[in-house]
């Protein structure tokens, strides 16, 4: 028997588990997938609880629940990766063989990377929502909160999911509508981007969001330290921002692991080829999702997209033929504008989001890069879809892992 | 939106923030024109920053102010001593690579 070892069963990893345990042989491979995690986490419900728009139960389920049928799950702490040797290091002394490694680690937020933001005013007037207990204590945080200067903040790039701050901006301003408060609060959004869009198309059809919602962008921003004190960040210019609640999206990072293992960037994330997902690090490695140091978005469409290339290159590494150079960067994102409304994007490595019909080109349902009710309704159903085909590694119909331009307003456009 | 502009005797093409939309049309010559334009005078601090930023956007790495921090090439604050108000903005332009953007 031949052992395929997978390191973290989220999005990616429990992807993987589910399309290769239907395409690869039992009698062949054995599948193991480890993490030390007991619970599967709706991420992209962390943005919907701080608002009470959804409940702690909508956004986390048992990790079993979606490992397959002849799947072995470890739920343990992965110590390294001995890539010399083919072997995973447990935190309790076991070690796993393995013939083909599948890194799926995923990111996670490092707020310790800045200076003062981890101090005695964590959860308590600084808060991240990219993570349960996060997005559980804001939520706690936003239901007594009298008001006052609200900042959304982006640290550095590169960021899980990069336009959720921008939609926590938004649908704060509906929030406090709705609350009949928001001429108490003032929405500063602090990014280190030159704007708070940087594409040339985004940027035409989406800046008069911003003032029609009231929300001051400040851009430009790299932020040096908190003051959690004073109530202000600072940034490396002199700069400063006061707050009184501030909602920060800190330094993304790799696993620890990948470090302990000896290989991986300065932010912990994996040398691999944009294209075929097999690392730098050695042949019969490879990795997903948000562990990857490829330029594509950290988001759970891409890793999707990426899973259905991943497991046709893992079928042409097992039979000795070449690996397909197809992933092409593809991302398809719903962001949430507040007053359940929504827009739709589509983009890759090359293609910046344009408007157009999606996923049928010149019939929709969905419109892409403008304002629907329907791309709402079409973001409260994935959920749905999450729960029970894309983690379950299904097909979703008339979506395919590489973009199509059909239906797209494309013209020559420089990113 | 493509502009064709001349740096001494080479004509590049950029985007219409005068970025670079080739590395490969980039020379020194190029890069000191674009630094004259954001008044800049270059020393070589300044070109060991830029030959670190072109060899990273080579390699598809995301460029970030802190990242570059991390780097050992420069602290965050020389980077900001070199290229005064917007660093990265700045010497991106003059290393002739992208500025760097989200995805929308």
């Amino acid at each position: 028997m031949k052992e395929l070892l997978i390191l973290g069963a989220g999005t990616s990893g429990t992807m993987m588990a589910n399309h290769l345990r239907k395409t690869l042989s039992k009698k062949e491979w054995n599948l193991t997938i480890v993490d030390q995690e007991e619970t599967h986490y709706y991420q992209p419900g962390f943005l919907f609880l701080p608002f009470d728009l959804y409940k702690t139960k909508d956004v986390k389920k048992k990790i079993d629940k979606f490992i397959p049928k002849g799947v072995y799950l470890i739920q343990e702490k992965i110590e390294c990766i001995n890539k010399d040797n083919d072997v995973v290091l447990l935190k309790n002394g076991v070690e796993l063989c393995y013939d083909i490694l599948i890194i799926a680690t995923g990111t996670n937020i490092a707020p310790h990377e800045i200076e003062g933001m981890c101090g005695d005013h964590w959860y308590k007037s600084v808060f991240d929502f990219y993570t349960y207990e996060g997005a559980k204590n804001l939520r706690n945080k936003l239901r007594t909160w009298e008001g006052g200067n609200l900042v959304v903040h982006i640290s550095e790039m590169p960021i899980k999911c990069p336009v959720a701050p921008l939609e926590f901006a938004f649908l704060a301003n509906s929030y406090f509508i709705n609350k009949g408060m928001r001429d108490k609060v003032d929405i500063t959004f602090v990014t280190p981007m030159s704007g708070a869009f940087t594409k040339p198309k985004a940027t035409e059809a989406l800046d008069y969001l911003l003032e029609q919602k009231n929300i001051k962008v400040i851009p430009d921003f790299n932020i040096e330290h908190v003051d959690g004190d004073a109530k202000k960040i600072v940034d490396y210019a002199g700069e400063e921002v006061a707050y009184d609640l501030l909602v920060t999206v800190p330094t993304n990072m790799g696993d620890e692991m990948i470090k302990r293992s000896g290989f991986g960037d300065e932010l912990n994330y994996v040398p691999t080829d944009k294209a075929t997902l097999q690392t730098k690090v050695k042949d019969n490695i490879f990795a997903i999702g948000d562990a990857t140091n490829i330029p594509a978005s950290k988001a759970g469409s891409v890793a999707h997209f990426e899973a259905e290339i991943l497991t046709e290159n893992i079928q042409r590494y097992i039979a000795g033929k070449e690996l397909k150079n197809e992933f092409d960067g593809h991302a398809n994102c719903f962001i949430e504008t507040g007053n359940g409304k929504a827009l739709l994007i589509d983009f890759n490595y090359s293609q910046e989001p344009v408007k157009g019909t999606f996923p049928l080109p010149g019939v929709g349902p969905l419109s892409l890069l403008k304002e629907t009710h329907l791309n709402h309704m079409g973001k409260l159903a994935f959920k749905w879809v999450y729960w029970n085909m894309l983690i379950k590694g299904k097909h979703i119909p008339f979506v395919s892992a590489k973009m199509d331009t059909a239906g797209k307003h494309i013209e020559e456009t420089i990113n | 939106m493509i502009i064709e502009k001349t740096y001494g005797d080479l004509c590049v093409t950029c985007n219409e923030q005068g970025y670079l939309i080739d590395l490969n049309q980039w020379t020194k010559e190029v890069g000191s024109e674009i630094a004259k334009e954001e008044g800049i005078a270059m020393t070589d601090r300044h070109w060991e920053v830029i030959n670190y930023l072109q060899d990273q956007s080579r390699k598809e790495v995301p460029l970030s102010i802190r990242r570059v921090g991390k780097s050992g090439i420069v602290s965050i604050k020389e980077f900001y001593h070199l290229f005064p108000k917007g660093p990265l903005k700045i010497s991106s332009r003059i290393a002739g690579i992208p500025k760097p953007v989200s995805c929308i």
